[in-house]
């Protein structure tokens, strides 16, 4: 019986499902069919494989082919199951090792002249392989470098049809000389130069709040007048982010290759992603979206990173709305026709605002040329739901003269360097997360309201001014949470063990306002 | 006869002796009626076969099975309704077969597809 089958993966956002290709030669006259729900893309696998098969040194079957990819009920689609088809056809043929060629998960497109060329999404396809049990993956030469960040699975790469038959024991025993991948692990690139903190002037506040929004997981916004900093401020945050866990850069490495951004053999990093979307985005670039097949969208490629969005009042509203699902649960849900896909999406957001639409309200020296109406509704453009998830509302002023001076005489604080913050934003996270180890919690700012009353209450004494405030009806509940958390990324960043008086006032100060009225 | 006829009708002997090799007895040749031609009839085991010759030399423009489409088929069927009908055949034991006859270095290699269909 001349019937022969090797595997591949179907991949639908992050998580793939094994495919069986069968391919079936009967004694009939030649024709290739194609079954198993293949969409358009995939249904011309069939002459790029013909092309491809006979430019290898080797031939189609003159007799009908029939391929089959199971399960069927699994869409199918894309290029990537083209050398799952060629191999199967020529262990059906019994041109090659039939038990070799099934022992093995293939990825890969093929080109006419039977060259394998690069696919998207091959780390998340052999990390599914692998949880399936599967312990050997060819993959196309270019993506071997994420693949082999898999561990435990054998990896090797491929740039023709021809090493891979040779591999299976084409005209002779088995030559393979295929480059296995080095399980390397990701590496922290500093070498790309990231902005650095000192390169800014004055913003003292401004940056410690930057620190303790970094230290504490908060999200944030900024406001203030046009041209002082804000958009460097926010660059620089991600800078002060300690480096990825192996798992946590893996998880984003698995978004980008969705996307193909490894397939030119770019380096694979484990510095926290920096996304700052243009002002036009719609809520298909931010959340995802995608032509039948669900895509990832920017807040993913922003997981376990910062989304930075600058001028957020131009956002369209519906995209800024759309962000509190993923803000709330850390994943969202593309649905498209092909399926529906969960990303992660555990983002920090930082928000940058001008203060009116001319951006000069509240600066000294000029004057704001804005009626008070049209400052409420530039404001009001950030809805109350979405700002009530934000932390930290700074309020950014002009530097003056004298903070001007002391930075060009070199006079700013010392130890602001990047590196020197973010040793400190690693320590104080280490203290949050011991403290927080038995509620599955790490961060400060994912601490539920609740359990913050309940069982992380500072003293009676160093809440007795918000607790006052809060009996006046000067703070609402909510701000009072707030106040809370940022308490505790500050005491964490001072080393105190539980914040103290100072703490809740500066955590008072970031907290802003409550509400709409964000400034 | 031209060149290719030449070599069709040289295939269509070679595919009868390649039959008769097989068992199989020969009852027509080159069959013709206003639809087209049958290239040769048999018959093993009270079964009619219905086969359809292709003849090449080198295999340039692809295998000989390859130019057999599914119009060829579906003429071959209709033919061989008419030939049952002309001599009284039972069609219900009928069989359509495809031979090709390769010949590429002074070899000749015949293949056999038995029961064919598109």
């Amino acid at each position: 019986m001349n019937l022969a089958k090797s595997y591949s993966v179907s991949l639908i956002g992050l998580s793939g499902t094994m495919v069986e290709v069968e391919a079936e030669i009967s004694s009939n006259l030649p024709a290739f069919v194609l079954v198993g729900l293949p969409d358009t893309s995939l249904l011309e696998a069939k002459d790029r494989v013909r092309a491809a098969l006979t430019n290898s040194g080797t031939a189609m079957p003159s007799r009908r082919v029939t391929v089959n990819l199971s399960p069927a009920s699994v869409p199918k689609r894309g290029s990537g199951f083209d050398l799952a088809i060629a191999v199967a056809i020529l262990a059906a043929d019994k041109k090659i090792d039939a038990k070799s060629a099934a022992g093995c998960i293939h990825l890969g497109e093929l080109a006419l002249d039977g060259s394998i060329r690069a696919i998207s999404g091959v780390l998340p396809a052999v990390l599914s392989a692998k949880q399936a049990g599967y312990n050997k993956v060819i993959v196309p030469m270019q993506n071997l470098g994420e693949a082999s960040l898999v561990q435990s699975i054998e990896v090797l790469g491929a740039s023709s049809l021809g090493q891979v038959v040779a591999h299976h024991g084409f005209g002779g025993p088995s030559t393979s000389l295929l480059p296995v991948g080095r399980a390397a692990g990701a590496s922290a690139d500093r070498e790309v130069s990231q902005p650095d903190l000192a390169d800014i002037v004055g913003q003292d506040e401004a940056i410690e709040a930057i620190t303790i929004a970094a230290a504490g997981g908060h999200h944030m916004l900024m406001v203030g007048p046009a041209g002082i900093g804000k958009t460097m401020l926010a660059e620089r945050l991600a800078g002060l982010l300690p480096d990825l866990s192996d798992e946590h850069a893996l998880e984003c490495a698995a978004i980008a290759s969705v996307l193909g951004r490894y397939s030119d053999g770019i380096k694979l990093s484990n510095r926290p992603p920096f996304e700052a979307p243009h002002h036009s985005a719609s809520m298909a670039a931010l959340i995802g979206g995608g032509m039948g097949v669900p895509q990832p969208g920017l807040v993913s490629l922003a997981h376990r990173g910062v989304l930075f969005l600058d001028e957020a009042p131009e956002f369209q509203r519906p995209a800024l709305d759309s962000l509190r699902q993923p803000l709330e649960s850390g994943e969202v849900m593309v649905h498209r026709s092909s399926g529906t896909a969960r990303f992660p999406a555990r983002f920090q957001l930082v928000m940058a605002a001008n203060p009116c639409p001319c951006g000069k309200w509240g600066s000294k020296s000029r004057s704001c040329s804005c009626k008070a109406s049209a400052r409420h509704s530039y404001a009001a453009k950030l809805s109350g739901p979405l700002l009530d998830r934000i932390d930290i509302r700074l309020r950014l002023q002009v530097p003056t003269q004298v903070q001007n001076t002391l930075a060009r005489l070199g006079a700013t604080e010392v130890g602001r360097s990047t590196n020197a913050v973010r040793e400190r934003v690693v320590i104080a996270r280490r203290r949050a997360a011991e403290r927080l180890a038995a509620t599955g919690f790490s961060l400060n700012a994912e601490i539920p309201g609740t359990m913050l009353r309940k069982n992380f209450r500072p003293s009676r004494a160093a809440t007795l001014r918000i607790d006052r405030a809060l009996d006046r009806g000067l703070i609402s509940m909510r701000g009072y949470d707030r106040c809370l958390r940022l308490a505790w990324t500050c005491a964490d960043l001072a080393g105190n063990a539980t914040p103290d008086e100072h703490d809740l006032a500066k955590a008072f100060l970031l907290r802003g306002e409550d509400g709409n009225s964000a400034w | 006869m031209n060149q290719r006829q030449v070599l069709g009708r040289y295939g269509e002997a070679r595919a009868a002796v390649y039959l008769e090799d097989q068992g199989y007895q020969i009852v027509e040749r080159n069959w013709r009626c206003r639809d087209g031609e049958i290239d040769l009839i048999a018959t093993l085991e009270s079964q009619f076969v219905f086969v359809e010759v292709k003849t090449r030399k080198g295999s340039g423009f692809g295998h000989p099975f390859e130019a057999i489409t599914v119009e060829k088929m579906a003429r071959m069927r209709l033919l061989a309704a008419q030939w049952c009908r002309a001599h009284q055949v039972n069609p219900i034991k009928i069989r359509l077969d495809a031979i090709s006859v390769l010949i590429s270095g002074g070899r000749i290699s015949i293949e056999h597809l038995k029961q064919v269909s598109l």
